[in-house]
């Protein structure tokens, strides 16, 4: 499950970053990269340390005028949870 | 601007900058080239930046500082704070000879971002040895060192017959040091692994075996210290998709300059591999013979040329296919379709009866002097 409240940031040895050659934001670390589409870039862009869940979701929902994004955030969330790519702060 | 790239050829992605052939370490499987001694010129701090920027600029992204020794560079931290600034992932690769914790410090602040740390083996007298040089119980400090200022700690050991037998040892000491990452790198037999090949492959057996306790601990341990595992292709019976095709994704800078497709191919008769003193990486990249060779599948012979998997592996390894069949544009002999699989199967035979005598011959440990033999 995840936990709604805490703070999430980019785990050590992870970065996001704008990549101008392939016009797509990429999670870095040792030995690999992950080329991200535009909706996961968002949610990963707030994994700044300063965001839990229910702020990531009110802050995108916000952005694309748009709701019940909690779903699908909190499962891709899940997911980069568990690759070890954010981590609780 | 994404679209300065040829059609159809991929802008590289990997830069290995192996800023120097000089090393304190000995290893009898390095894979630098057995004549390296003929290589004693290194680019100026200021072609090491003009080919940062330039490959950069086409899109690499993850950048091995290598060697020899990357460490014995004066200008290392200068040239690591140029990458960051590029934005670059850089990736020390380093025997931990010499670096210092003021080091660590100094290389941190200038924005490197991880430290790969290889140990020979799990205990002092066998790494040692396979070093040539007393560096095991150093070694063992750069990695505490590594983990306490905030790397994610890399941690390689290259795996052969004279230690894989030490496999749950290694695994034992990785979780002690904290590892993050562990690469257990089987031996590629190129270069000095290659000459010493009869001493250094394991026996299928103790190859089955090692892979066991390495796939044991894995699931054991899960996502707290990631496992890569390089395996040893000659027990394979498909080749490796070697450098993920030629020129498409690895860009490797020999000390002297000169640019590679894979850091083996200067053994590669007939490729006229160009040098960034004189091309820019651009030009090296997208027009120059040797980057262009093995491009694509049209080089291909027969059984790859109408193989289903020739998208898959490309073929296989060019220098592998050189060693064994003098002829690199030949199926990869590992492949049980190649004509030649009986090669590596002999020499797995031949490595097998090595392994049985007590007076094997003694390794050839890559120094200078060696290397002049190769002159």
């Amino acid at each position: 499950m995840m936990n709604a409240e805490q703070i999430l940031k980019f785990s050590p040895g992870y970065r996001l970053q704008w990549e101008e050659a392939q016009q797509k934001f990429v999670i870095l670390y040792p030995e690999g990269m992950v080329e991200l589409n535009q909706s996961s870039a968002e949610i990963l862009k707030l994994c700044d340390g300063s965001n839990n869940l229910s702020a990531i979701v009110t802050e995108l929902e916000a952005k694309f005028a748009t709701s019940g994004l909690e779903a699908d955030i909190s499962q891709f969330l899940k997911v980069a949870l568990q690759n070890g790519w954010i981590q609780y702060a | 601007m994404a679209g300065s790239n040829t059609p159809n050829i991929t802008p590289p992605r990997w830069l290995l900058a192996e800023l120097s052939y000089k090393c304190p370490l000995q290893c009898p499987y390095c894979s630098n080239p057995l004549d390296y001694a003929r290589y004693p010129q290194e680019l100026s701090t200021e072609d090491w930046k003009r080919v940062l920027s330039q490959a950069r600029k086409m899109g690499a992204v993850q950048l091995g500082f290598s060697g020899g020794e990357p460490l014995t560079r004066q200008d290392l931290p200068e040239l690591v704070a140029y990458a960051r600034e590029l934005g670059y992932y850089s990736n020390l690769i380093t025997s931990g000879y010499g670096l210092s914790e003021e080091k660590i410090l100094e290389l941190k602040n200038a924005g490197l971002d991880h430290i790969q740390v290889s140990i020979q083996a799990s205990s002092a007298d066998l790494s040692d040895h396979l070093a040539g040089t007393e560096s095991y119980a150093h070694k063992l400090q750069v990695a505490q060192w590594v983990k306490q200022h905030g790397y994610p700690m890399v941690l390689c050991v290259v795996l052969h017959r004279q230690n894989i037998h030490q496999m749950p040892e290694i695994l034992a000491m990785a979780e002690t040091l904290g590892a993050d990452y562990l690469e257990l790198a089987n031996t590629q037999y190129y270069g000095w692994a290659h000459v010493n090949r009869d001493q250094l492959l394991p026996t299928r057996e103790q190859f089955v075996e090692a892979e066991k306790i390495a796939q044991a601990y894995k699931e054991k341990v899960g996502n707290k210290m990631k496992i890569y595992y390089v395996v040893p292709d000659y027990y394979e019976d498909r080749p490796k998709a070697c450098m993920n095709g030629w020129g498409t994704t690895f860009l490797t800078i020999a000390p002297d300059g000169t640019a590679l497709p894979c850091h083996s191919a200067r053994e590669l008769p007939g490729l006229d591999c160009p040098n960034v003193k004189d091309y820019s990486i651009e030009a090296i990249w997208n027009e120059s013979k040797a980057f262009n060779f093995f491009r694509g599948t049209e080089w291909m012979q027969e059984p790859c040329r109408s193989c289903d998997e020739k998208h898959k592996d490309f073929g296989g390894c060019r220098c592998q296919a050189f060693l064994f069949n003098a002829d690199a544009a030949s199926t990869d002999p590992v492949c049980s379709k190649s004509p030649h699989r009986d090669r590596v199967d002999a020499v797995i035979a031949s490595a097998a009866v090595s392994a049985e005598h007590v007076d094997e011959k003694p390794l050839v440990f890559r120094n200078s002097r060696n290397s002049k033999n190769y002159l």
